[in-house]
């Protein structure tokens, strides 16, 4: 690791000004930064240390949904009992990440901000764009096999790796950031992070000297909740495709289809077109291939990728059929 | 004031250069090798130590974040004349071949009971809610973070199924 100065924040203001810093970092969990530090993917000149910041708290908002403090584990939100009992869909995104010990450390804030997995990214003699703006991207033309296929742009095919967003996007959560000057605004986590473009290096839309302090959901919603991650291997590895769906069906109609994806894109990818071709409709086969057609009409695979154009159809096919028979 | 960490019930400064890991310092500073180094970035499990009663990978913290934490590693958990249930049950069962990954199973495996005590699912539990029945299928999830390049997994799962039905009984 490189030296750096190492800053414990006293408030939420020291941090932000810490870390309005070009060259500093705020660090919660740790378990991706210093990873990256070790790589030296990221060499920090400061970091603040925002733990002893509170901001674990997990608590119910006034409107009948449920606040997320930033510095919550994994782990505590995943095993809070409202989560289980009205989110389970998070519930088993979060489970279906990481390991234990890193569950344990990792927080609900750097979850949201963690960096992609891709090979070209954390390996520093390789060309990456998003590292290294300009060296050009490695895995266009090269080893794509996590890779994304949609939302992809002539300077990178990154993926956004984690599962607990892509839950939270289907959710309709809000993330809740702090600024120096003390404001707070808010922004929707399916609007949170950013497609590559050509600013590939600009993951999400935290400004200088912004820090996430929670994330929000919404009360419950009727309705059976689904979180489907198909991976290389049953645990501890990334999604090739993961789908998060809030469906109901009422009458024999489908009457909510809250889906968002994972593994696909450099963000939880979230298509409003989904929702409208299924709401009003009987489920069938002909249907979901409809929704499939829908979300895959602009899908782009890198050779090494390109199973997850239909890995990503068959998926929709098994949760919406599965959405179905539980609503039987 | 001298910013430190409790190791096994003894307190030990934090260094000064915050580069240092929490596992670099467990072996380093407070001199206890038996939390070893495997990967060192999170991903193999073996540097696992428990800090506040919940287990983590040491590799991926700076001990400079742990300031008034109580961390407990193999050296607190059990001794060669007095060893954990966990630590016997290897033993008996074999569970192990060279062994560099042992303390990190018995580490991430005590805290797991506790987990398991809380009724926490995983991503093996048929229900979010309720008690876990603690099958094989639970075990192997549960333990998803300590890797074996020996492939002792069959005797480990063994070990702790063992342990898992003697608290039960």
């Amino acid at each position: 690791m490189r030296p750096f100065q190492y800053n414990r924040a006293r408030s939420l203001a020291d941090a932000s000004g810490i870390i309005s810093d070009k060259g500093a970092l705020a660090i919660a969990g740790g378990t991706n930064l210093l990873d990256l530090m070790k790589l030296q993917v990221e060499i920090p000149e400061q970091l603040a240390d925002i733990n002893h910041l509170g901001m674990a708290e997990i608590a119910d908002t006034e409107d009948g949904g449920l606040r997320i403090g930033a510095l919550a584990t994994n782990t505590a939100a995943a095993v809070h009992p409202r989560v289980r009992s009205d989110y389970p869909v998070l519930a088993r995104a979060i489970l279906a990440g990481a390991t234990q010990q890193l569950r344990n450390k990792a927080t609900t804030g750097g979850n949201l901000c963690q960096r992609t997995r891709c090979f070209y990214f954390t390996n520093v003699d390789q060309p990456c764009n998003k590292r290294e703006p300009g060296s050009g991207c490695g895995a266009i033309d090269g080893i794509a096999k996590l890779h994304a296929v949609l939302g992809t742009s002539d300077q990178c095919i990154a993926t956004y790796p984690g599962d607990m967003a892509v839950a939270m996007s289907a959710l309709g959560a809000v993330v809740h950031i702090a600024h120096e000057d003390g404001e707070e605004r808010t922004v929707p986590v399916a609007d949170f992070h950013c497609l590559p473009g050509d600013t590939p290096w600009r993951e999400n839309v935290l400004e200088p000297g912004e820090i996430i302090t929670a994330v929000s959901l919404p009360a419950k919603v009727a309705g059976t909740q689904i979180y489907r991650k198909v991976r290389e291997r049953s645990s501890y590895a990334f999604a090739l495709v993961s789908i998060a769906a809030i469906v109901e069906i009422k009458n024999g109609l489908f009457s909510r289809a809250d889906l968002a994806f994972g593994g696909l894109a450099h963000k939880p990818w979230h298509d409003p077109r989904i929702a409208d071709v299924l709401i009003g409709q009987v489920p069938s086969e002909k249907l979901f291939d409809e929704a499939a057609d829908i979300l895959l009409s602009g899908a782009q695979g890198f050779g090494e990728n390109d199973f997850k154009i239909p890995l990503t159809r068959r998926t929709l096919h098994a949760v919406l059929a599965q959405a179905v028979e539980q609503a039987a | 004031m001298t910013q430190s960490i409790s190791v096994n019930g003894a307190q030990h400064p934090i260094p000064n250069d915050p580069r240092v890991t929490l596992l670099d310092f467990l072996r380093h500073d407070a001199g206890l090798t038996g939390t070893k180094k495997g990967c060192d970035h999170g991903q193999c499990g073996a540097c696992t130590v428990i800090v506040n009663g919940i287990r983590i990978n040491s590799c991926l913290t700076l001990a400079a974040m742990h300031d008034g934490d109580s961390v407990t590693t193999i050296e607190g958990i059990g001794t060669t004349d007095n060893p954990s249930a966990l630590q016997r049950a290897f033993m008996e069962h074999d569970g192990f071949q060279c062994g560099y990954c042992t303390p990190g199973q018995i580490c991430s495996a005590t805290a797991m009971f506790e987990e398991l005590a809380n009724n926490w699912p995983s991503d093996a539990s048929g229900q979010l809610e309720g008690k876990i029945e603690i099958t094989g299928e639970e075990i192997r999830e549960r333990m998803s973070g300590n890797l074996c390049r020996c492939g002792a997994y069959a005797n480990i799962v063994a070990a702790i199924q063992a342990v898992a039905t003697e608290k039960g009984s």
